[in-house]
């Protein structure tokens, strides 16, 4: 089965190594690259043939109508699903399948594991562990994953939890706390693996609109004082403004618009785009 | 009513010693059901299909055919192990088929959101499973756990078909002996009582416990 035209020697380590001056992380590798993506589940084609690059330290937003595959990208990356067809590249490296000898086969998971621990994922509904305390839930991954020491974990929890605010919260059990507070503890508790992408899944759509704002400024925060790529799906138009350098437009599993938010936001080039923003501002 | 303190006095420590017996057999057949039953829910949630699919049958099979039956049958397969033994391990195989399906139901009560956020932080399946999701499936399992431990109490007296005296047993033996089936049933009905009231709360406190945060 044909895959795709493009397999080159990236995509197959028989061929060749990554060039020595190209190492993984360099600024001319993306840190994310779909190549030719095909999603369908069943009959439904979520992701038709995509290609997207997202360079390292980029923060790229992906807009649009429900259903129109945004969710699907950044679940692809977390390998919570895989690709029907074509390819992802994290750092250059194949995450879930790779060309050799001509044909798609999957990546081991060992490979696999290796790069998706460096990308870290907040989602729509936290997703915190209910049976852990807030500070449990942030030294869980790190002790581990990582193997850090527990006094490792929890000065390196506390300091984050300090960022988001929460210092005072690391005892209480995620069921005593707010949707705003819960989410906080989620970004804390993704940042705590260090990650080199971060992945937000609408991590404002399940709050109430009063505490969106705390969730938004931690955020707004750690991409001022980072370096973290960030793919960030969102129905906040000031948030995505704020923080994005390039804004997509998604429809029907493609990217009908690419450009920065200015550009995507005030003059909008296509009319899909123009009358999805009308309807979400 | 016939009623003599005498006869009853007597039938205590011949009841005591049958209690001793179910008493053994529960807390040993339980212990068995419920590590036995967590392995089987596990292992039908990450063996490759062909095997999952025998351990299922095997677990039907077990469950849907009687209780005296597999004890009979492994009594008269197994000559030269005691009876208890094998009423023992026969009564914790049978109750964790049950139990695993208790279990299952737990698992799988877990919000996919929670694989996920474990996937999400690169936890290994061994951690996922201990620190995640069996912590939140057991809340929900162990009320079912203690009812199928109060059935096992009471399945007990089956285990007469393999000629283990236990309580019951022990009764009906004296009773007849004695002629005093008043006195021997009448303390066995509250020996039982005795037992499984302290038990229920015990359950009842556990799952109190565990129903904290």
């Amino acid at each position: 089965m044909p895959t795709t035209d493009r397999g080159d020697e990236v995509l197959d380590p028989s061929a060749a190594a990554p060039p020595a001056d190209r190492p993984a992380g360099s600024p001319d590798v993306p840190a994310v690259e779909f190549r030719n993506a095909v999603k369908r589940f069943g009959e439904h084609t979520v992701l038709d043939g995509l290609d997207l690059t997202v360079r390292g330290g980029e923060r790229v937003t992906l807009i649009g109508p429900s259903g129109s595959g945004k969710t699907t990208i950044l679940r692809l990356l977390m390998t919570l699903e895989e690709l029907t067809d074509g390819f992802v590249l994290v750092d250059g490296q194949p995450l879930t399948h790779e060309l050799r000898d001509g044909r798609r086969v999957p990546v081991p998971p060992r490979r696999r594991k290796q790069i998706t621990r460096r990308i870290g994922m907040v989602f729509q509904q936290f997703n915190l562990f209910p049976n852990m305390s807030v500070l449990g839930n942030i030294t869980e991954a790190p002790m581990h994953v990582l193997g850090m020491s527990r006094a490792e974990a929890r000065e390196r929890a506390m300091d984050l939890l300090r960022q988001v605010g929460l210092e005072q919260k690391a005892g209480e059990h995620p069921s005593r706390l707010s949707g705003g507070q819960q989410q906080r503890v989620a970004i804390a508790r993704a940042l705590a693996m260090d990650p080199a992408i971060l992945l937000l899944d609408e991590v404002t759509s399940a709050l109430d609109p009063e505490l969106v704002d705390d969730v938004l400024n931690v955020l707004r925060r750690v991409a001022g004082t980072t370096d973290i790529t960030m793919l960030i799906v969102t129905h906040e138009m000031q948030f995505a403004r704020d923080v994005s350098d390039r804004v997509l437009m998604f429809d029907g599993g493609r990217i009908i618009e690419d450009g920065s938010p200015e550009q995507i936001f005030t003059a909008p080039g296509n009319e899909r785009t123009r009358s999805f923003l009308r309807a979400v501002l | 009513m016939i009623w003599s303190w005498e006869r009853a006095a007597e039938a205590l420590p011949v009841l005591l010693e049958g209690f001793r017996i179910t008493l053994l057999a529960t807390v040993l057949g339980t212990l068995i059901a419920t590590v036995l039953g967590l392995a089987i829910a596990v292992l039908r949630r990450v063996l490759p299909g062909p095997a999952r699919a025998v351990l299922h049958w095997l677990t039907e099979f077990v469950r849907m055919t009687p209780l005296v039956v597999q004890l009979l049958f492994a009594y008269y397969l197994l000559t030269g192990v005691s009876g208890l033994v094998i009423g023992i391990a026969v009564i914790g195989i049978h109750y964790s088929t049950y139990m695993a399906e208790s279990y299952r139901a737990g698992i799988e009560a877990v919000p996919k959101g929670q694989w996920e956020a474990a996937a999400a932080l690169s936890l290994p399946a061994s951690r996922t499973w201990r620190d995640v999701v069996l912590p939140q499936a057991l809340r929900a399992t162990i009320p079912s756990l203690g009812n199928y431990a109060v059935a096992m109490f009471k399945d007990t007296p089956l285990l007469f078909a393999i000629s283990v005296v236990e309580l019951v047993t022990a009764a009906q033996q004296f009773g007849a002996r004695n002629f005093a089936y008043t006195e021997a049933f009448t303390l066995a009905g509250l020996i039982f009582l005795l037992a499984s009231y302290p038990t229920s709360l015990l359950v009842r406190r556990l799952e109190k416990h565990l129903a904290h945060y």
